[in-house]
């Protein structure tokens, strides 16, 4: 029964992988940026939350409803103002204005918030669970979060393939010049992505952060997950994000099973292996770059 | 002559050390059509490049409908009314065909849902691409291609149009029906530059007839007075205007 368990809790959490890196697989399909920000920016929605929860008594739920449109903004304003003028200099600019951006913001957050570990109360909610038979049971706050990667995985595929913006997306994404042909104005566009992904980078952040704690390093981690979950998946691919984000989850979960230590460690094996054995990933991208 | 819809003074472009275009200047009225011709490497089509917004010049001025727009982009100039379609087709081929003239239809001429629709079909309908819709643009075959940049450049609803060797690679029996549906459009009031080497087809459109040699113009007037014109015929058509074949010049 506990390996069943194992694998029922690693998939829920594989769910959250995905939530985690779906901006990631959208700003790299739609732009080509693997944005090395995106796990501060994770965790800097979750300490927005930990303030509104900390001054106004806002249950993280409810503080989505600010945070969200918040970094959303962030995110239309980063990409006009920094990311869009990075793209201009070649391949290796974005990533290096990227990884800035996560030392900068790293450092405030800890200038900020001290190294303390924060976490964020869900109350109730956080310790509920659903029983499915004698020794299995589910949590609630596990399931909601993958649920809500599903719902938001197939929120921006339906985006991508069924709006006017959406199409404009794809379209950039093939050939940015053609695409202004076409009266696409990309600079906006790519403001839009990163929007986008911004918003679900916070959805993330603040059910990470009520998952486990957290503190101005926490970046790095949850960043290198959603990227194992991105690459396992194949770059680009939105539905093999949640794959891999399911493979990475049941890795870790599986191997923690075995023994506690193991769990991370079986996440990057499994990691390592599909990347020697599948180097495009479990479902590649239709789209080649 | 009515107020020229398209004005081009002067344009000049360098790449480093490289003229490639040199003082070109040409205006279009509305249903009126430049052809232009020259040898590969001539600047024709770093003139479209600059013309839709793609490049900018170094030097000079492109004024749509009385507006400055040389400062302008590729996107804005299209949504101003500048359809352009390339050489080597370029479509978008993680999409439908559909799709890739949707996106054109509202983007470029700001329609929407249902019109942007009707609107995508009919410029595939005039392509003749009608019947691949839901193929996938990467899997067309080069000349479905060629087809395609012109159904997504009609698909932007443009005042001006600007062709980049879209006969290339037709058959004999298919230049006609491409001649017929450009002659629409210039019935229709749209302007068109034509950058083509089957000068037969671009004769049967053009009122006008430019030729571009190391980004100059060499010679710009009535199609048959250029044709003949000694310096064009030395400098680029040579052999070819006797036997007037088509040349086939693919890159793709």
């Amino acid at each position: 029964m506990s390996w069943v368990n194992a694998v029922v809790q690693g998939i829920l959490l594989g769910g959250l992988y995905a939530l985690v890196a779906a901006g990631l697989s959208l700003v790299f399909g739609v732009m080509r940026i693997v944005n090395l920000a995106h796990g501060v920016l994770a965790v800097l929605a979750a300490f927005g939350a930990y303030v509104l929860g900390d001054t106004l008594g806002l249950h993280p739920f409810l503080a989505l409803l600010v945070v969200v449109p918040v970094m959303a903004a962030v995110g239309y304003g980063l990409q006009r103002g920094l990311l869009n003028r990075a793209l201009g200099g070649g391949e290796l600019a974005p990533l290096l204005v990227t990884f800035g951006l996560a030392v900068v913001l790293q450092n405030a957050l800890l200038e900020a918030f001290s190294a303390d570990s924060r976490r964020l109360d869900l109350g109730s909610l956080g310790t509920a669970s659903i029983p499915v038979t004698d020794g299995l049971a589910v949590g609630v706050f596990p399931l909601l979060a993958a649920v809500t990667g599903v719902v938001v995985i197939a929120a921006i595929g339906q985006f991508l393939a069924r709006t006017a913006t959406g199409r404009a997306m794809r379209a950039t994404s093939d050939d940015r010049d053609a695409a202004a042909l076409m009266g696409i104005d990309g600079r906006h566009l790519y403001g839009v992505a990163t929007a986008i992904a911004l918003a679900t980078v916070a959805i993330a952040g603040v059910f990470l952060g009520a998952r486990s704690t957290f503190d101005p390093a926490a970046g790095g981690t949850t960043l290198i997950f959603a990227f194992e979950a991105v690459v396992i998946g194949g770059l680009g691919s939105l539905w093999g994000t949640l794959l891999g984000g399911v493979v990475l989850g049941v890795a870790q979960a599986v191997g923690a099973a075995v023994d506690p230590a193991y769990g991370v460690l079986a996440g990057h094996v499994v990691f390592l292996v599909v990347l020697a054995t599948r180097p495009r990933g479990l479902l590649p991208s239709a789209v080649t770059a | 002559m009515t107020a020229p819809l398209l004005e081009v003074t002067g344009v000049g472009k360098r790449f480093g050390s490289l003229t490639v275009l040199h003082d070109v200047s040409f205006a279009l009225a509305p249903g009126e059509a430049l052809g232009i011709v020259g040898p590969n490497g001539a600047g024709k089509s770093t003139l479209l490049n600059v013309v839709a917004g793609t490049l900018p010049p170094d030097g000079g001025r492109v004024v749509l409908d009385g507006q400055d727009v040389t400062g302008t982009g590729a996107a804005a100039r299209c949504r101003g009314g500048i359809g352009r379609s390339y050489q080597v087709p370029r479509p978008f081929s993680g999409m439908t065909v559909f799709e890739n003239t949707l996106v054109a239809a509202s983007f470029g001429a700001g329609l929407r849902s249902r019109a942007a629709a009707d609107a995508a079909f009919a410029a595939l309908v005039t392509a003749g691409l009608d019947h691949h819709a839901d193929t996938p643009a990467g899997s067309l075959r080069l000349l479905d291609r060629k087809r395609l940049e012109l159904a997504r450049a009609l698909a932007t609803d443009p005042r001006v149009v600007l062709l980049d060797e879209i006969a290339g690679g037709l058959t004999e029996a298919e230049v006609p029906a491409l001649v017929e549906t450009i002659q629409q459009l210039v019935r229709e009031g749209v302007a068109v530059v034509w950058i083509e080497h089957v000068v037969h087809a671009l004769v049967a459109v053009v009122t006008r007839l430019m030729c571009l040699t190391y980004g100059e113009v060499l010679a710009v007037g009535e199609p048959r007075a250029v044709l003949a014109d000694p310096r064009v015929v030395e400098v680029y058509l040579g052999s070819t205007i006797a036997g007037d074949e088509p040349e086939l010049g693919e890159t793709a």
